[in-house]
């Protein structure tokens, strides 16, 4: 789509700025970060270009991205970054926004943070197995990593109990309280 | 006093945000004012004019002008009242410029400070003295320290002007960088011929005395007449007897002595001549490398010398020479690059620079021209160059691009084409900067007619693999990724301030910017100048550039020593500090804090007195804030003056 | 001098690095390293966390680290220390972020308390290596790890990004080098040590992981190593545990241990099964100790 004043989305460069705390005109597009990125084989965009997008104010191909979701947070662009911006914290702020926005274009991952954090919230700690079986609650991806259920299982990797904390209050009230602030 | 006040519009510059007319207004009602005008353009031919006949038509004997910055026009107007036939110190400006219009809008308040600033202007005038510049003698020699291409020109320029010159260079042969290199572009010359002729002729040129393996000890002094010891490092060779023959470095054995010409890619004895051109071609010995100076063994090159030049006794020396202008030539030094651990940390042997694989492609160097892979000796097929490596860089410090590498990062894989007709290179770049004349042309033969294959994008990393490399990079124009896997690797490594810049500097009293570099007079009209009189500059060290910019930097450096040296005596500037004997204590704070060095205690009738050298004084003002007498004055800004300025402002 | 710190183990250690968390525990008590686990810690968030939200993350963090500060005042603590480089990054980045004044204030009241977070957070290994010293390490060292060629693996997390993890170099860390070196162990030089595995992608992509993690796999198989040795509890599983998943994609044939640091050292140290746990490694271990002089394979 050819970039013209009408696609150039001002407001949403300022808010990638504003809440990842980087200023996206120090990037001259040298392309480190997608030289050392270790998922861009995987990405529709490579993360130099998702990059490019936020500065062209190019909101809805930036959040409808599939790189965002399967970007690993190994901070690679971070630590190699000529230009010394985090480009790892813009990634996770571009989750966050498309997230807000119900953009969630690998599904998958999606569901299987929203599952993780579940857990948290129903245990404090993470319930591997009631984590798995949510995950394929919502996607329906039934034969995930079955194959490995025998190994962890004969080697007790794999809890059949959760390990629920004391102050399961404590969780519930902070859950509650950050959806309450976000509204 | 008859005061004139000319209040300038500088087009809109002032006029846009001050009421020039209503500060010329007000100033009519300051004391001694006879004339008052706004004028549009103070500096210009008819403002000058206007000027001038203001002071005939109302005998004026003082001049306010309220426009730029003093540093601006100051010596302009002061000219202006010469022509008149006024001093030149009956003299004030009032910045309303720089220090008004343009740092806010509100015109009302504008034009308020404004006449603030004229009012406490006149007030300064009225107390303001005659002053007259003194005159002293030149010393029509020249020192140029550094004796790379830029410094040899401009040693060359000045003694076929007929003066006397003094080239101090630290190695122990001059040429600098440019004598490592194997060919410039964008002509492909071969380096050593073209500057081999220039080296010969600093050598035999009757003007020019050569200090080398010599650096500078300390410089006293001032314009006209600076006082500089060199110190000679010692050599261990008697140059006046040693022919440079040769012979000794078939004889010695320490032979794996780190080879500094060669960019330690390969080894040499602990005697050697740098390089077969090495000006003056004389050997000198490595003494921490030395057998006979470490360990009291060996001596074989003193039982082969066919001159018995060696001495292992000898010490370094300290020389005195009077000049009258100095050339700092001092050049540039590369990036370690070692920083980057991403590139391997230098623990990598095949991840090499970009002078080092130069050292390899020449003739001279230590694999004979024959391009080697220093881990196994290989020819490397596939060779990888990495541009913008310590240059724009804000991650590491280096924001700034060194401006030269483009350039012989396309002449080294024209070579290497030139060199191994099989091989592939790679370049990986961000931009191309290619300004000089022929320079994108030649930058575009090494695409199109060498097969250099240029990918636009950095590179992540290098990791080693199965005895060759792989390069991780992107081609953004692309948008993916590229893996390359390379047998050599070549970074094209930035210039940074050379070492021991920033001492120099600090000796030379002269200014550096954060990175090292000297700092010119202004960045765009005084280029080979510095704030300090007597001081020039030209080539790198002033920012890296290329051969022909360092050429035309030493031409002009020469020019301005010449154009100073035109006349036989000085002005002094008048406006030094003075002691007043009779108030002074002898207390000798102000000699301690002077950076100059220009104020001496003498003996007046017994009594310990301070005396300022008029000629050294720069009027910074500092000995008048530390007199606790008020008994050392600094002509032009006395107290009296800068508190004539604050009462009018403040009561 | 004796170190105590509070110890937050992370979510994995309860269940698939078990391992690492007992070894830990294990080689701590034998260097004279006190841990107190912070009590009823939570879950930390992981990536998960912070890639929905930073406010969320903080506060999963901020209560641990509120907990520690109480511990804080009732006894002397030389700092928070975890053995997972996803918790650490969390916990130091949370305390970063703390700083500023208008974050503080809504974690604060999110949490449900004041929050200090002033402790120093490290990871287990920096403080074995900063703190410590690893000449502590080579005092414990029984049998020593001869004739064992290792990779050491550092993950792409445990000294990146420079800023926040302050721990080593970056680009080619050598702590772990170092510590294995110091148990006898032949080190060898490993390019890909701070490459990414594929960190949590396994159950929603796992064909990244299986090229990611087999890439490492393929080169510490070509550099000559007997086995791999990380500190991250999500690398070791990626390694390990889907090692069978990664050789089916790619059709290889590893059968490369992958131990956690703790353990060797327990190893060299003499310690038993039941603080090492060699056999709870996916992959065995005891074919290559078993070839090894000085080591007899333990009876699982």
């Amino acid at each position: 789509m050819p970039s013209s004043p009408k696609t150039f989305d001002s407001e949403f460069i300022a808010e990638v700025q504003r809440e990842s705390e980087q200023n996206l005109a120090l990037c001259y597009q040298c392309g480190n970060c997608t030289a050392g990125c270790p998922v861009s084989f995987a990405y529709d965009y490579p993360v130099n270009q998702i990059m490019r997008l936020v500065q062209a104010g190019r909101r809805q191909e930036a959040l409808s991205s599939h790189a965002i979701w399967l970007c690993s947070s190994c901070e690679t662009c971070t630590t190699r970054c000529p230009n010394d911006i985090d480009v790892a914290r813009i990634m996770d702020v571009l989750r966050h926004m498309a997230r807000r926005d119900n953009i969630v274009s690998e599904k998958a991952v999606g569901a299987f943070w929203t599952a993780f954090l579940e857990s948290v919230e129903k245990h404090g700690r993470v319930f591997e197995l009631g984590l798995m079986a949510n995950y394929v609650g919502k996607t329906g991806r039934m034969f995930t990593d079955v194959d490995l259920a025998p190994i962890a299982l004969r080697k007790g990797k794999l809890g059949l109990k959760a390990h629920d904390i004391k102050n399961l209050a404590e969780i519930r009230g902070i859950f509650d309280r950050y959806r309450e602030q976000k509204q | 006093m008859n005061i004139g006040v000319f209040v300038c519009h500088c087009g809109s510059n002032i006029a846009g945000t001050v009421d020039t007319e209503a500060v010329a207004k007000t100033a009519l009602t300051f004391r001694e004012v006879v004339f008052a005008t706004d004028t549009m353009y103070a500096c210009s031919e008819p403002g000058q004019a206007g000027i001038v006949d203001a002071i005939k038509t109302y005998d004026l004997d003082g001049v306010v002008v309220a426009s730029c910055t003093p540093r601006m026009h100051e010596a302009t107007f002061r000219r202006t009242l010469e022509r008149a036939g006024l001093n030149k110190y009956m003299f004030e400006m009032a910045n309303i410029r720089e220090h008004v219009s343009w740092i806010g809008k509100d015109k009302e308040a504008n034009t308020r400070k404004a006449e603030e600033l004229v009012h406490m202007a006149v007030e300064k005038l009225r107390r303001n003295d005659y002053l007259e510049a003194g005159e002293f003698d030149i010393n029509k020699r020249v020192m140029v320290i550094g004796g790379g291409v830029a410094g040899i020109q401009a040693a060359l320029d000045c003694a076929d002007g007929g003066l006397e010159v003094i080239l101090v260079e630290r190695e122990p042969s001059i040429g600098g960088k440019m004598s490592k290199l194997d060919k410039t572009f964008p002509t492909v010359d071969c380096s050593s011929c073209i500057l081999g002729p220039k080296m010969v002729d600093v050598a035999q040129h009757p003007n020019i005395t050569m200090y080398t393996l010599s650096e500078i000890e300390s410089v006293k002094g001032f314009v006209g007449n600076f006082d500089v010891t060199v110190r000679r490092k010692a050599a261990y060779v008697d140059w006046d007897t040693c022919t440079g023959c040769g012979e000794c470095t078939t004889k010695c054995p320490s032979k794996k002595t780190p080879d500094r010409f060669n960019e330690f890619i390969g080894q040499t004895t602990a005697i050697n001549i740098p390089f077969p051109q090495a000006i003056p071609k004389k050997a000198s010995i490595n003494a921490e490398a030395c057998l006979k100076l470490t360990k009291d063994k060996c001596g074989a090159c003193a039982k082969i010398c066919p001159t018995e030049a060696i001495r292992f006794d000898q010490q370094d020396e300290l020389v005195n020479e009077q000049v009258g202008a100095i050339i700092a030539a001092t050049g540039y030094d590369l990036f370690d690059f070692t920083k980057y651990g991403e590139y391997g940390g230098g623990r990598y042997p095949d991840v090499i620079t970009s002078m080092q694989y130069e050292r390899l492609l020449s003739a001279s160097g230590p694999t004979e021209g024959h391009i080697k892979r220093p881990s196994d000796g290989a020819e490397p097929k596939d060779i990888v160059f990495i541009q913008c490596v310590g240059s724009r860089d804000k991650s590491i410090g280096r924001p700034y691009c060194s401006g030269f590498c483009c350039m012989y990062t396309a002449k080294q894989t024209i070579l290497t084409k030139d060199h191994m007709p099989d091989s592939q290179s790679y370049v990986f770049y961000m931009d191309i900067r290619a300004p000089g004349k022929n320079y994108d042309e030649f930058t575009r033969r090494a695409m199109e007619e060498y097969g250099a294959r240029y990918i636009r994008g950095r590179v992540s990393a290098i990791q080693p693999k199965n005895g060759r490399y792989l390069v991780k990079g992107a081609d953004t124009l692309l948008g993916e990724q590229v893996e390359i896997e390379a047998d050599l690797i070549v970074l094209a490594v930035g210039a940074e301030a050379a070492k021991g810049a920033n001492e120099l500097a600090e000796k030379l009293r002269i200014s550096y910017d954060p990175y090292g570099f000297f700092m010119e007079g202004h960045p765009k009209l005084k280029p080979v100048e510095t704030n300090t009189a007597g001081i020039y500059l030209a080539g790198s060290c002033q920012g890296p550039k290329d051969i022909p910019s360092s050429v035309a930097q030493g031409d002009a450096a020469a020019a301005k020593v010449l154009a100073l040296f035109s006349k036989d005596k000085l002005a002094s500037d008048p406006q030094v500090s003075n002691v007043k004997l009779v108030r002074c204590i002898g207390c000798g704070k102000c000699e301690s804090v002077c950076p100059f060095g220009a104020i001496e205690m003498i003996d007046f009738r017994g009594m310990p007195k301070a005396s300022v050298v008029e000629t050294v004084c720069q009027g910074c003002g500092v000995c008048t804030a530390a007199c606790p007498q008020g008994a050392i004055q600094l002509s032009h800004f006395t107290d009296n003056q800068i508190l004539a300025e604050v009462n009018t402002l403040c009561l | 001098m004796s170190l105590c710190y509070a110890y937050y183990p992370g979510c994995s250690g309860l269940g698939t690095s078990l391992e690492y968390d007992t070894s830990t525990r294990a080689l701590c008590k034998d260097l004279g390293i006190e841990l107190v686990e912070i009590p009823d810690w939570n879950c930390c968030g992981s990536t998960p966390a912070h890639a929905v939200d930073h406010l969320l993350s903080a506060c999963l963090v901020g209560r641990n680290l509120g907990i520690a500060d109480d511990m804080a005042e009732e006894r002397e603590l030389d700092g928070i220390i975890t053995p997972c480089p996803s918790c650490l990054k969390n916990l130091k980045t949370t305390q970063h972020r703390l700083a500023d004044p208008e974050f503080h204030r809504k974690v604060e009241l999110i949490v449900g308390r004041p929050l200090k977070a002033e402790l120093p957070i490290k990871s287990v290994l920096q403080v074995l290596v900063e703190d410590l010293g690893i000449q502590a390490l080579a005092k414990l060292v029984q049998k020593p790890l001869a004739g064992l060629k290792v990779v050491p693996y550092y993950g792409c997390i445990m000294v990146r990004p420079p800023q926040i993890m302050q721990f080593d170099d970056a680009e080619n860390p050598m702590a772990l080098d170092n510590l294995l070196a110091e148990l006898g162990a032949e080190v060898l030089p490993f390019a890909l040590k701070t490459d990414c595995c594929g960190a949590s992608l396994g159950t929603t992509r796992k064909d990244v992981i299986t090229k990611l993690s087999g890439r490492i796999l393929d080169a510490a198989e070509e550099a000559g190593a007997d086995a791999i040795v990380t500190a991250c509890p999500l690398c070791q599983l990626n390694l390990d545990m889907r090692q069978s998943q990664i050789n089916k994609a790619n059709h290889s044939g590893h059968q490369m241990p992958v131990f956690y640091y703790s353990q060797l050292a327990g190893l060299a140290a003499g310690q038993g099964e039941a603080s090492t746990m060699l056999d709870k490694l996916c992959v065995s271990p005891r074919p290559l100790l078993a070839a090894l002089a000085g080591h007899t394979g333990e009876g699982a």
